[in-house]
């Protein structure tokens, strides 16, 4: 098929598509209409019922707890199947990075950059902590948090050079803090089920009053579990791409 | 406004599916995927959104003040999830398809076996 027909046949299926789409939405209620009687009801109970102030954590969390298990496995899947496609081949040695492009001329790394980078590890890492220990109160949870306590390493990476982000970050230990995060959500829902409550039941301490950090029960346990997870999945995920650079083809 | 955020959603699937038909590089044609998965934010929160309401956090808003719909909201962020994991798995395909072939132009990919 030629870029010109492919083109005319995508033509056609887009046409039929946005018809289509057109049609399903003269059916949704309307924007800022949408009546959402689960929605509203969480709105009506969730701070009441979790003491969390934070809803949409207390739905990821809680609500939708089983849900948010598999979310977060998926991106250990994710980890773990980056780790199988990008294994070192058996024609593949380590080697010194070596510019792919050689006629280019690659400037080295400024001080300006270094020195940026290295200040902003601090902040950015107790910025991620926060986050992902205010799932209950704010607009935050283990997931945002995660992000960005492995975007500190990436700094480290930008800061130095791959290796010294190696050594900071040993797979070893990354895998093993990743399981206990994936772990970690798993096992605070069975350990409902030992105390006779269903799977993910809230059974910790609410605490006294709605929007303190240590109110919320489980809500804030699992952010922080899938905080660790989230943030050693990602800096295995970018350390497996980063590692590429280092493999050549014997 | 009606039915105008819907709209968007939909301009942002058929862009994003322009750019994979016509892409010639694998990169770009990853990004493209992004793009098209990002028309689902844009479908969720529009159809969470209540007029007026405020965001569904209530640690310095009255407790039954009137808020937008927080499933969707919790959806979204699964959809952002989901987007890193996958891009991340195309990605690490691409460098492999490299390798293999030395080149991203993916109509010189045509000899892909099993």
């Amino acid at each position: 098929m030629t870029p010109r027909q492919r083109l005319w046949f995508f033509a056609i299926g887009a046409a039929g598509l946005v018809a289509c789409y057109l049609w399903a939405f003269t059916g949704l209620p309307g924007f800022g209409n949408y009546p959402g009687p689960y929605g509203q009801e969480i709105l009506r109970q969730a701070v009441g019922q979790t003491h969390a102030t934070g809803v949409v954590s207390a739905v990821n969390f809680e609500y939708r707890g089983v849900d948010t298990i598999g979310e977060e496995f998926i991106l250990f899947t994710a980890a773990a199947g980056m780790s199988v496609v990008l294994r070192r081949l058996r024609r593949e040695r380590q080697a010194q990075p070596v510019d792919e492009a050689g006629s280019r001329t690659v400037p080295a790394t400024s001080s300006a950059v270094r020195v940026a980078a290295l200040l902003l590890v601090g902040p950015t890492a107790v910025l991620g902590w926060w986050l992902a220990s205010h799932a209950q109160t704010t607009p935050s949870g283990g997931f945002q948090g995660g992000v960005l306590l492995a975007s500190a390493f990436i700094l480290i990476y930008l800061a130095g050079e791959f290796l010294t982000f190696r050594r900071l970050s040993p797979v070893a230990l990354l895998d093993a803090v990743e399981a206990a995060g994936a772990g970690g959500f798993v096992a605070i829902g069975l350990a409902a089920i030992a105390m006779n409550l269903p799977y993910l039941d809230n059974y910790l301490p609410l605490g006294q009053y709605p929007g303190a950090v240590s109110s919320s029960g489980t809500i804030a346990l699992i952010s922080f579990f899938v905080g660790i997870e989230v943030a050693a999945a990602f800096v295995l995920i970018i350390g497996e791409l980063l590692e590429q650079t280092l493999l050549r083809s014997a | 406004m009606g039915i105008f955020p819907f709209l968007v959603v939909a301009w942002i699937v058929v862009v994003g599916l322009y750019g994979i038909v016509t892409s010639r590089d694998l990169i770009h044609q990853i990004v493209c995927l992004i793009v098209v998965q990002s028309s689902t934010y844009v479908l969720l929160l529009g159809v969470g959104y209540v007029t007026g309401g405020a965001a569904p956090y209530f640690w310095d808003i009255p407790q039954h003040t009137r808020a937008v719909d927080p499933v969707v909201q919790a959806l979204a962020l699964t959809d952002v999830v989901v987007e890193a994991a996958v891009t991340a798995l195309l990605l690490s395909f691409a460098v492999q398809a490299q390798k293999k072939f030395g080149t991203l132009d993916p109509s010189q990919l045509v000899e892909f076996k099993g």
